[in-house]
């Protein structure tokens, strides 16, 4: 179950460095024309890890709340 | 609930200048983050800054920023810090700016114990200009002034800083980004000089010529290499060879100089 609500990509400030694609343990994202997207939201564990080691500001991950 | 860098962020600069791939961007976060944990005022932090591609960092956040000559961010620092002791200053640099071209200023300013916080983004090379090698390339490496390899032997920044007489060092990397949040918050709360050496990648200039083909495989040599300083001290020197130390390296509680230099002149009893 998708633990993220949902993914924003700032594509204007990406530089495609691939690091937030790499690092993601459950391949969640992808590269599409040298910018990052996302590939599954519902693989996403949220554990920030692209967020924390983004250079560019660019992605941001909204967690889902608790119910 | 994401965090919001927007409020510390000076509108309209971002994209920034650096390359894709530059862990600067990182450790900006983590600095912003680190601030914004101590709640200090925007109007009470100074960033100073010399020539390089880290010194471009205070045109991107809404604090007070200075921009200066090629390695004198640390003496402007201290011009200011003497101006107005209630500010607070923060010095960066790259490994060339601290080490080579401000060397002196960066060791005579560790000697005082004057309460600044001085960032070195050690990233091993001259990136802005062109790859040429810094005071702390390791031997062999490849950079455009040592084509068959760089022979001299290089800085150790934080053992230089704690015989030069700093009272508070630090070393940490861009991969550990939670780690160097923590270690920046510390140099800040810290009274006296502090330095925190930041291991940084430059995939442009030093990692496509030294084996490394992606940003991340230099963040993840990051992760490999370092060894928290607490579990180094149970660890063999055969153990440690090719690794660093991560954590804080050195502290002591020492007279801060506009301290001592007020009571001397006769301004406080």
């Amino acid at each position: 179950m998708a633990k993220a609500e949902r993914i924003e990509i700032n594509k204007k400030w990406c530089k495609g460095c691939e690091i937030c694609v790499e690092l993601c343990p459950t391949n969640a994202l992808e590269m599409v024309d040298f910018k990052v997207a996302v590939k599954d939201l519902e693989k996403c564990i949220a554990c920030m890890q692209c967020e924390l080691r983004c250079p560019d500001f660019a992605i941001v991950v909204y967690k889902k709340e608790k119910e | 609930m994401a965090y919001d860098y927007a409020k510390y962020l000076r509108p309209g600069k971002l994209p920034h200048i650096w390359c894709a791939g530059c862990t600067y961007g990182i450790v900006l976060k983590s600095m912003i983050r680190a601030i914004d944990s101590l709640n200090y005022d925007k109007n009470d932090v100074v960033v100073t800054s010399g020539i390089g591609c880290c010194s471009r960092l205070p045109g991107y956040v809404d604090f007070n920023t200075l921009h200066t000559t090629h390695g004198r961010s640390i003496a402007f620092a201290t011009g200011v810090k003497v101006a107005n002791p209630k500010l607070k200053v923060i010095a960066l640099g790259g490994d060339g700016d601290m080490t080579a071209i401000g060397g002196n200023h960066f060791i005579h300013a560790c000697r005082r114990n004057i309460d600044i916080t001085v960032f070195v983004f050690n990233n091993n090379i001259y990136g802005m200009t062109g790859a040429q090698y810094s005071p702390t390339t390791p031997k062999g490496a490849w950079a455009t002034t040592a084509p068959y390899g760089m022979t001299e032997n290089n800085f150790d920044i934080t053992s230089l800083a704690i015989g030069a007489g700093a009272s508070f060092v630090a070393r940490t990397t861009a991969y550990h980004a939670t780690h160097c949040e923590k270690m920046i918050k510390e140099a800040l709360e810290h009274k006296g000089l502090s330095v925190v050496e930041i291991i940084n990648a430059c995939p442009t200039g030093f990692g496509r010529k030294n084996k490394f083909k992606t940003p991340t495989s230099m963040l993840l040599w990051m992760k490999d290499s370092a060894v928290n300083v607490e579990k180094a001290k149970n660890m063999s020197p055969e153990e440690l060879a090719g690794k660093f130390t991560i954590g804080v390296l050195h502290k002591e509680e020492k007279p801060e100089y506009l301290e001592t230099y007020d009571a001397t002149v006769g301004l406080k009893k």
